[in-house]
């Protein structure tokens, strides 16, 4: 018998989830809210049943995601009564960093990058799962299923364990630290495939409405609270847009749409012809920017 | 609309996952070739065909062409070098199949990621350049991925554009290659003649090759029987984690490596041999009658037995076995070479044990497969090697079973990941040699002394005053009625270690030979003073295993420029000369001790009150 492309993308994953658990001191599962998560978070479940999850999901919040991401988080914790840490960079927040203040990249370097950093040094963690997967990115790619960090938390792509079988070292010196990626095979569409096959809720900005946007520089921002500085003839307008990809409101745009269910998301995503990452402001500054941030700390 | 998404849907859940490896010399055309499998599959969006088409006039080298090569090649350094340093992975699919690719660097320096991205592939894509024929790294990669037990092999010829789509020369190629790998153990080859650039013979068949009837590259690859179920499938569940949850559930997690198991189904466990039957089986979180390869699971036994990771759960017929001595071949991965007799982890899927290469049979030269006399292996070398393990793991030869036949060798002090091997198969020497029980042990002979073993080690340049201390010390203990005895480098090197030099494996042999003489005194119930200049961090560490709580690490700490200037014996001066080859703090390496029991700067105090230092320690620590 031979297993489809899902069970056995699921049947891996399961599997490298319980090599951690076995072996890993102190893990912890970032949970960013998204489509990515929640299939995580779905497979974690699964791989510890009928036990309780082994290990705490993280949020790093930035202070700028959408309202309805934050609310989605508080439901689903509650609803599987799941153990949530919720880090903010009280230090950044103090300073008043924002994305319009600072600008796209230094907002993200301090409250995600640097928070990140912050939280797994606060928890002593030495093992994050992440959501992230190869087909997104060039760099990610090349990055193993468990990406080593130094002290630092700094990544070395010239200097990677080779990954062989699906046999994985997890040996660390202390302070060292693993990032893992259990979706590192996934691509978006079977994201969304495993998603409709297997009924995980995810939040609603996924799905068309009206909401209301302005346009910049060609790109449709939410208009999400009242920390949006409105330039003097913007007003926002009623639009029919959904998100393909989520983070911090200013700096994710929408896409207009009238998909408003699984199966029609995953039929726009076949007809689309441009890639998920472009609604992510922050990748634009040039081609090789993530493996910079990467190597500074960025999941 | 939509119920034509939904049923797209179901039978896009239906697919089956393909992984391949593409491989080949440097030129012949990787990269472009699944930069042509992602554009034709309408992988590339149009943000992505706008970067790289800008990319492309900037680096590319098609002209104004599109080079496909960039859209795969990720990370910067790479692409200013024009070379793929890793292996990357890449994916797309078609109506029949999911596929992932592993694109690994064809130069011969990253055997190593061909090998890693080959242990993962159920078919691999050999590339040819059409104008070059097969070159020594087609062999070679030919080798690896046999080696790796890929049995199903597409020759794709490469570049026929450039050599007017010739039959006779995509012929030539094809008799040249069957000629090569009648000795290796593929089961099936299937050439095809392509242009990666050009995109003939890629999804559809090429107006250019009308003397070509077969499969196109995608064709291929949808319809490869890559999966051959063996006729004796045994069932196989390595233990990854237990799942407590209460008294009453107890569930046994791993992912099936073979074959399938159902409800109530008799079990053998492994290598405790005891019995059980199959209760209750959930595969991932539902519950399910039986279970198949492939599919990570929970299963709970009729009885309650202990089990812990690394343990095998499998079918009574199972041949899998429990040792600890066996032959396999070992790929080596670090820059740092493979010494026989240093000690490293040993990681089997989910088991691991600490261990070393007893001996190093021979290294195989990749390019002639000539079998050649080595004493260690480098980076991207292949030996056949006998493995000691110091504790009993269950394994089957590579042959037989890919998930117990494999493992991962990882570096005690830098926890990196330093070779690959597979099983030949398992030596039972082990089994014939009892460890003889003694009725008088350990302690009984270190009673009637009335006194606590212990090895002193000394480590430290030579000149530092080692000899000195040591030999200070030893008449110490002896004038308090201790009964000791001193090893000392030159001295043993007279007798028992007459036959070695000072060439690393030397030095690693001598070390090992000495630690283990060290715990023949201690048994004894001695006290053990160990003087050699013992330069490497790894040994060191092998005799504090060996030894365990009853040892110290006495470093004999002294600048080099002082011990040189000492220079007791003469040998700084003939080492400076080049009349002494291998000397330690010249042209060998000394690797400090980080944590020594015992730190003695002998620059600094006397030979005197360093040995009563180290008495002090012993008094304190209530040895004597």
């Amino acid at each position: 018998m031979n297993l489809t492309h899902l069970e056995t993308l699921e049947a891996e994953s399961i599997h490298i989830m319980r090599e951690v658990v076995a072996t890993a001191d102190n893990p912890v599962m970032l949970y960013s809210v998204g489509k990515d998560s929640a299939v995580m978070l779905h497979l974690a479940m699964k791989a510890f049943h009928p036990n309780k999850l082994p290990f705490p999901l993280m949020h790093v919040d930035t202070t700028w995601k959408f309202r309805e991401m934050i609310a989605f988080r508080d439901k689903i914790i509650s609803e599987f009564g799941l153990k949530l840490i919720v880090h903010i960079n009280e230090d950044g927040v103090n300073k008043g960093v924002g994305p319009f203040s600072h600008g796209s990249s230094l907002h993200t370097e301090i409250m995600k990058t640097q928070a990140l950093k912050q939280a797994l040094d606060k928890h002593s963690f030495d093992v994050a799962f992440g959501g992230a997967r190869r087909d997104e990115e060039k760099s990610r790619a090349k990055e193993r299923i468990f990406s080593f960090r130094t002290e630092k938390h700094q990544w070395d792509p010239k200097n990677q364990r080779p990954e062989l079988w699906n046999i994985f070292n997890t040996h660390k010196h202390k302070g060292e630290s693993i990032r893992v990626f259990p979706l590192s095979n996934w691509t978006e569409l079977d994201v969304w495939q495993y998603i409709y096959k297997e009924s995980i809720p995810i939040v609603p900005l996924y799905f068309s409405a009206e909401r209301p946007v302005v346009e910049r520089d060609g790109v449709l921002i939410l208009v999400d609270d009242e920390r949006l500085p409105l330039n003097k003839d913007e007003a926002p307008m009623m639009k029919e847009v959904r998100f393909r990809t989520l983070g911090c409101y200013p700096l994710t745009g929408a896409v207009e749409s009238s998909a408003k269910t699984l199966p029609e998301i995953i039929q726009e995503m076949l007809l689309a012809t441009t890639s998920e990452r472009e609604g992510r402001i922050i990748d634009f500054d040039n081609s090789a920017s993530m493996e910079k941030k990467k190597q500074g700390g960025y999941f | 609309m939509s119920v034509d998404v939904e049923k797209y849907l179901v039978e896009q859940e239906n697919k089956q996952l393909l992984k391949f490896i593409t491989c080949g010399s440097v030129d012949d055309g990787k990269s472009t070739l699944i930069g042509r499998m992602l554009y034709e599959s309408q992988l590339v969006f149009d943000d992505q065909l706008a970067e790289l088409k800008a990319t492309s006039k900037k680096v590319g080298t098609q002209g104004d062409e599109i080079d496909f090569a960039l859209l795969v090649d990720g990370l910067a350094a790479e692409m200013e070098q024009g070379i793929t340093i890793d292996v990357a992975y890449r994916f797309f699919s078609t109506d029949k199949r999911k596929f992932i690719v592993a694109d690994t660097p064809g130069h011969e320096q990253y055997t190593r990621n061909m090998a890693t991205g080959a242990s993962t592939a159920d078919v691999a894509i050999l590339l040819v350049d059409a104008r070059a024929g097969l070159l020594p790294q087609t062999c070679r990669h030919s080798y690896i991925v046999n080696m790796l037990g890929v049995k199903n092999i597409c020759l794709a010829i490469n570049k026929m554009d450039l050599v007017d789509y010739s039959h006779d020369i995509f012929e030539r190629i094809k008799g040249e290659y069957f000629e090569f790998s009648k000795d290796l153990n593929f089961e099936s080859i299937i050439p095809i003649p392509v242009s990666a650039l050009r995109g003939d013979n890629i999804v559809n068949a090429s107006k250019n090759t009308e003397w070509y009837k077969g499969e196109s590259l995608i064709q291929y690859l949808e319809n490869v029987k890559f999966y051959t179920e063996k006729k004796h499938q045994v069932f196989t569940l390595p233990v990854q984690w237990v799942n407590r949850l209460s008294h009453d559930f107890r569930g046994f997690c791993g992912q099936v490596s073979e074959g399938s198991i159902s409800e109530g189904d008799d079990i053998l466990i492994k290598p405790s041999n005891k019995r059980s039957k199959i209760k209750k089986i959930l595969v991932a979180d539902k519950t399910s009658s039986s279970c198949f390869r492939g599919e990570s699971v929970t299963v709970e036994l009729a009885d309650e037995i202990d089990i812990s990771r690394g343990d095998i759960i499998c079918h009574k017929d199972s041949s899998c076995e429990i040792t600890d001595q066996f032959q396999g071949k070992l790929l080596w991965m670090s820059e740092e070479k493979m010494v026989p007799g240093r000690p490293y982890i040993f990681k089997f899927g989910v088991a691991e044990s600490s261990g070393s290469v007893s001996k190093l049979r021979h290294r195989i030269n990749i390019n002639t497969f000539v079998e050649e006399a080595s004493r260690d292996l480098e980076l991207n070398e292949i030996g056949i090697v006998n493995i000691a393990l110091d504790k009993k793991l269950p394994m089957e030869p590579y042959s037989q079973s890919k998930s117990l036949g494999s493992f991962i060798v990882i570096d005690k002090l830098t926890n990196n990941t330093v070779g690959m091997g597979l099983v030949n198969f398992s030596l039972r020497r082990g089994d014939n040699i009892y460890w003889h029980k003694m009725e008088i042990n350990k302690d009984s002979r270190a009673d009637a002394k009335n006194q606590k073993p212990i090895v002193l080690w000394f480590t430290g340049l030579s000149g530092s005053g080692k000899s000195t201390i040591a030999n200070i010390l030893e008449k110490k203990l002896y004038n308090l009625g201790k009964h000791t005895m001193l090893l000392d480098g030159d001295n043993v090197r007279h007798g028992l270690n007459k036959d070695l030099g000072f060439t690393d494996v030397d030095r690693v042999e001598n070390i090992r030979r000495i630690a283990n003489v060290s715990k023949l005194m201690l048994d004894a119930g001695l006290i053990t003073i160990v003087s050699f200049i013992a330069p490497f961090k790894a040994e060191r560490r092998l005799a504090r295993d060996l030894m365990g709580e009853d040892f110290l690490e006495v470093f004999i700490d002294v600048p080099i420029e002082v011990a040189e200037a000492r220079d007791p014996k003469g040998l700084y001066k003939k080492a400076r000369k080049g009349d002494l080859k291998n000397f330690t703090g010249i042209d060998s390496p000394y690797e400090k001790p980080e944590n020594p029991d015992i730190h003695i700067k002998s620059d600094k105090i006397s030979a005197e009150v360093a040995a009563d230092l180290i008495i002090e320690t012993l008094t304190q620590n209530e040895i004597i």
